[in-house]
C-alpha cells in the first residue's frame, strides 16, 4: 500500500500535469489569440471578434475547427519529410519547455535542478522548426524568413541568457522552485533588485518569440508570412501554437525569475495579508460584471452563456476563498499555497503577455540591420554589464557587509549610466555610418 | 520545369545572376505592393541591388474607352483611376473639358468643388498614412485614419449618394446642389481634425523605430525629383516648392490662403511630414471655404450636347498624389478624338529603382508606400 502511494505520488501526479499541459495549452494559446485580438481592438477603437459566442468567447474554438478542416497543402517542390516534421519540432520543444515550469507550488511536472537551463535550452531548439520549415518550403520568402529568424535568435538568445544569468546570480540556483523561494527569502522580487536585467530580458524575449516590433521572420508586409508562407491548415496552426506557447514560456520564465513567481505581492509582510483576499475579490468582481452585462446581450443564447461564464467565475472565487477559512486549511494543508500560487503566477504571466501585446500594437517594425545593431551593440553589452553589476553588489553585500538597500540601487544606477552612455555612443556611431545606397 | 527557373535579368547588361544573388518576385499578389504592382528584386542577401517594376495587371484601357464615349459619358470612368481620390480625378477632367469648351463653372460650383476636393485630399492622405504605417509595421494608425476617412466619405455620401467613386461633378458645374448642412458637416469634421493629426504624430513622428525606418530611406534630391518628373508630395518632400494650386490656380484656390509644405532631405520621413502638413493645410482651406459659399447657379451654360470646337487642351490639377493632367483633343464631334492622362502615380513610380538601390528588402515596402501609388491610376 505504501509502495503504491509512493508510486502514485512519484509518477502519476507529474503524468496528470503533463496531460493537462498537452491538453490545455492549445486551448490557452487559442484564448491568448482572442485576448490579443480584443486588446488590439481596444487600442484601435473597434470591438474585435463579437460573433461567435458572447463577445467572441468561442472564437478560438471556431478558428481551431476551421484550421483542422482546411486543405493541407504541401508545395510540389518542397522537401516533404522536413516540411512535415518542421512544425512538429517547433510545437514539441515549446511544450517540452513548459514541463519544468512551476505554476504554483503544486503544479509542476518535473522539478529539475537545472530547470531554467533546461527551459532555455529546449526553447532555443525550437528555432530548428522555423529554419527547417523555411528551408524545406523551397520559397524565397520562407527562406528569407528562416534566415532572419536564425540570426535573430542567435543574437537575442545571448542577451536573454545573460539577463537570466543576472537573476541566477541572485538566486544561486537553477531550480525554478528554489529561485522563487530565494525571492521569498530576499523579501524582494529580482525584477526590482535587477531592473536592468529584467528590461533586457523583456526586450530579448519579445525578439526571441518573433513578436512585433521584432517580428521580422514573419513580417507580413515584407515577407508575406515569412517562414510560414507555404504552410496552410493545421500545420500552420501548429506554428501558431508554438509561437503562443513560447510566449507563455518566456512570460513564465520572466515571472519566475523577475516577478516572484507564485508569490503574492509583499509575501513576507504580514501587514499586507489582506491581499490574500484579492484573488477572490477580483474573480467576484469579474463574475458580477458578467451578470451585469448579461441582460444587455442581444441574443437569448448569449445572455445565458454570459450568465454561465459569470457563475463559473463566482465558483472560482468561492474555491479561491475556501482555503482562507481555517477549517479547510486544516483539512488540506497547502491548498491555499497551491491555489493562490497558481492564481498569482497566471496573473503575472497574463500581465506580461499584455505588455507584449501593448508593444506590438504601438510600435512599427524594426529593420533587420537595426535589429542586429540593437542586439549586439546595446542589449548584449548591457546584459554583461548588468551581470557584473549584480556580482559587484553581491560582493559588497557579502564581503564588505553593505546593506542590500544601498548595494543594489548603487549598482543599478551605475548600470543605467553605462546604458545611457552605450545608447549615446551607438547613436553617434549611427550618424557616422548613414546607410546610403551606393550601388 | 528547368526553363521556369532560368534567372530573370533585372538589367539588360546583366543576364546572369551572381553566385550569391537571388531574384525575389514581389507581387502582384503581395500584401504591401498596394494593389497589383509586381516588383522583381535582385537581392544580395537582403540588400536590393536592382529592381524592376512590372505594371499592367490592372490595365483597363481607360484612355481608349474615352474615344468611344461622349464627354459626359466618360466622366465616371476617370473616378476609377485613382479610386482613393475619385473626386480629384473628376475635377481635373471636368475642368479640362470646360477649358476645351471655353466655358466656366459658376463661382458657387467652384467653391463647392474646392471643398470636396480638399476633403478628398485629406481622405487620400489618411488612407496613405494608415497603409504606409501598416507597411512599416505600425498596426494601429490605420484604424484611426480610417475612422476619420469614414467621416469624409459620409459627407460625400450625403452630397451625391456615392462614397468611393463619386462622380461628384459635372462638366460645367455641379449636378447636385449642396445639401443643407454641408457647411456644418465639414466644419464638424475640420474643427477637431488638427488634433487628430497630432494623434497620428504622437504615434509615429517621435518614435525611434519610425524615424529609423524612414529617415535616410529612399532619398530623392531636388534635381533628381525634377528629372524624374515627380510631382506632388514626392517632389515637395525633396524641397521643391511646386504646387499647381498656387502656380496655376484652378477651381477657387486663388481665394484662399494656405502654405506649401516642403521637406529638406527628400527621404521617406520628409515626405511623411509633408503629407501630414498638407492635411492640416487642406483643413484650413476647407474652413476658409465654408465661411463664404457664394449663392447663385451651380451649372454654367454648356448645353446638353457637348461639341467642343476642334483643338486640343492640357489641364492639370494638384491631385493628392501629384500633378494629374488631362490632354484632350477634340475633332468637333461629341466624342473626344484622344484623351491622354498624366497620372502622378505612374510617373512617381519611375523613381522607385533609383530610391531602392542599396537598401534592404524591408525598405521596399516603405518606399512603395512613400510614393503613394494607386495601381488603378498607374495602369489606367
Amino acid at each position: 500500500m505504501q509502495g503504491l502511494l509512493h508510486f502514485l505520488l512519484r509518477f502519476l501526479v507529474p503524468l496528470i500535469c503533463a496531460v493537462i499541459i498537452v491538453a490545455v495549452v492549445p486551448l490557452v494559446a487559442g484564448y491568448i489569440v482572442l485576448m490579443e485580438r480584443k486588446v488590439m481592438a481596444d487600442m484601435q477603437a473597434r470591438l474585435g471578434p463579437m460573433r461567435v459566442g458572447p463577445h467572441g468567447l468561442l472564437q478560438p474554438i471556431a478558428d481551431a475547427v476551421k484550421l483542422l478542416l482546411k486543405e493541407d497543402i504541401i508545395p510540389e517542390e518542397a522537401d516533404k519529410l522536413i516540411f512535415w516534421i518542421a512544425p512538429l519540432i517547433s510545437v514539441t520543444t515549446a511544450m517540452l519547455a513548459m514541463s519544468a515550469l512551476a505554476i504554483g507550488p503544486w503544479f509542476q511536472i518535473a522539478d529539475l535542478n537545472v530547470g531554467l537551463l533546461f527551459i532555455v535550452g529546449i526553447g532555443a531548439l525550437g528555432i530548428f522548426g522555423i529554419v527547417l520549415g523555411g528551408w524545406s518550403s523551397n520559397s524565397h520568402y520562407s527562406l528569407l524568413g528562416a534566415l532572419r529568424s536564425a540570426a535573430q535568435l542567435v543574437s537575442y538568445e545571448t542577451a536573454a541568457g545573460m539577463a537570466i544569468v543576472g537573476g541566477l546570480l541572485l538566486a544561486g540556483t537553477l531550480s525554478t522552485r528554489e529561485i522563487i523561494q530565494a525571492q521569498n527569502d530576499y523579501g524582494v522580487w529580482f525584477g526590482f533588485a535587477a531592473p536592468v536585467g529584467f528590461f533586457v530580458y523583456l526586450v530579448a524575449s519579445i525578439a526571441e518569440t518573433n513578436r512585433a516590433p521584432f517580428d521580422l521572420p514573419e513580417a507580413e508586409s515584407e515577407l508575406v508570412a515569412g517562414y510560414m508562407t507555404e504552410y496552410s491548415g493545421f500545420r500552420w496552426a501548429l506554428y501558431f501554437l508554438a509561437e503562443y506557447t513560447n510566449m507563455v514560456v518566456v512570460a513564465s520564465i520572466a515571472t519566475t525569475l523577475f516577478l516572484g513567481g507564485w508569490l503574492r505581492p509583499f509575501a513576507g509582510t504580514p501587514a499586507f495579508n489582506f491581499l490574500d483576499y484579492a484573488p477572490s475579490v477580483l474573480m467576484l468582481a469579474v463574475g458580477a460584471y458578467c451578470f451585469y452585462r448579461a441582460p444587455k446581450q442581444p441574443v437569448k443564447v448569449q445572455q445565458l452563456f454570459m450568465m454561465v461564464v459569470g457563475l463559473g467565475l463566482l465558483l472560482v472565487a468561492v474555491v479561491l476563498a475556501l482555503p482562507l477559512t481555517s477549517m479547510v486549511n486544516n483539512m488540506v494543508p497547502g491548498l491555499k499555497a497551491g491555489l493562490h500560487g497558481a492564481f498569482w503566477f497566471l496573473l503575472k504571466v497574463g500581465l506580461y503577455l499584455y505588455v507584449f501585446m501593448w508593444l506590438r500594437f504601438t510600435f512599427p517594425r524594426y529593420r533587420f540591420d537595426q535589429l542586429m545593431r540593437l542586439g549586439w551593440q546595446f542589449l548584449i553589452p548591457l546584459s554583461i554589464i548588468n551581470v557584473m553589476g549584480i556580482g559587484v553588489a553581491l560582493a559588497l553585500h557579502r564581503h564588505w557587509g553593505w546593506s542590500n538597500w544601498t548595494a543594489f540601487p548603487l549598482t543599478t544606477v551605475v548600470t543605467l549610466l553605462i546604458a545611457g552612455w552605450l545608447g549615446w555612443a551607438g547613436e553617434k556611431k549611427d550618424k557616422q555610418h548613414v546607410f546610403v545606397g551606393e550601388i | 520545369m528547368a526553363d521556369q527557373r532560368t534567372p530573370v535579368a533585372t538589367h539588360a547588361d546583366q543576364t546572369v545572376l551572381g553566385a550569391d544573388e537571388i531574384i525575389l518576385n514581389m507581387g502582384p499578389q503581395h500584401p504591401s505592393t498596394h494593389g497589383v504592382l509586381r516588383v522583381k528584386l535582385r537581392l544580395d542577401g537582403e540588400k536590393v541591388i536592382g529592381s524592376e517594376c512590372i505594371i499592367g495587371y490592372l490595365h483597363r484601357g481607360v484612355e481608349k474607352i474615352a474615344e468611344h464615349r461622349t464627354y459626359q459619358q466618360f466622366a465616371p470612368y476617370v473616378d476609377r483611376m485613382d479610386y482613393v481620390a475619385a473626386v480629384s480625378n473628376g475635377l481635373g477632367y471636368c475642368e479640362a473639358v470646360e477649358k476645351l469648351l471655353g466655358a466656366e463653372a459658376p463661382p458657387r460650383a467652384r467653391v463647392i468643388r474646392t471643398i470636396l476636393t480638399e476633403l478628398q485630399r485629406i481622405a487620400s492622405h489618411l488612407f496613405w498614412l494608415g497603409t504606409h504605417a501598416l507597411d512599416i509595421g505600425a498596426l494601429t494608425p490605420l484604424f484611426y485614419c480610417l475612422r476619420e476617412r469614414e467621416e469624409i466619405l459620409k459627407i460625400f455620401e450625403k452630397y451625391c449618394g456615392a462614397r468611393l467613386t463619386t462622380h461628384a461633378f459635372r462638366i460645367g458645374g455641379l449636378q447636385y446642389e449642396a445639401y443643407d448642412t454641408l457647411e456644418k458637416d465639414v466644419e464638424r469634421f475640420c474643427k477637431p481634425f488638427d488634433k487628430r493629426v497630432d494623434e497620428y504624430e504622437a504615434l509615429l513622428t517621435g518614435n525611434r523605430i519610425w524615424v529609423g525606418r524612414t529617415k535616410g530611406i529612399g532619398i530623392l534630391t531636388a534635381k533628381e525629383a525634377i528629372d524624374y518628373g515627380a510631382s506632388g508630395p514626392v517632389l515637395r518632400g525633396s524641397g521643391v516648392k511646386w504646387d499647381i494650386r498656387k502656380a496655376m490656380p484652378y477651381a477657387a484656390y486663388d481665394q484662399y490662403k494656405f502654405e506649401i509644405p516642403t521637406g529638406k532631405n527628400g527621404d521617406t520621413f520628409d515626405r511623411y511630414i509633408v503629407r501630414l502638413e498638407e492635411m492640416r493645410q487642406s483643413r484650413l482651406i476647407c474652413l476658409q471655404a465654408i465661411e463664404n459659399i457664394p449663392a447663385g447657379p451651380i451649372m454654367g451654360k454648356v448645353g446638353k450636347v457637348l461639341k467642343p470646337p476642334p483643338g486640343e487642351v492640357y489641364h492639370s490639377i494638384e491631385a493628392p498624389k501629384g500633378e494629374l493632367g488631362y490632354y484632350i483633343v477634340s475633332d468637333a464631334t461629341t466624342q473626344p478624338y484622344r484623351v491622354r492622362i498624366r497620372p502622378p502615380s505612374f510617373i512617381n513610380l519611375e523613381a522607385f529603382d533609383k530610391m531602392i538601390r542599396g537598401h534592404l528588402v524591408a525598405d521596399v515596402v516603405a518606399i512603395i508606400g512613400t510614393l503613394d501609388i494607386v495601381l488603378g491610376e498607374v495602369d489606367r
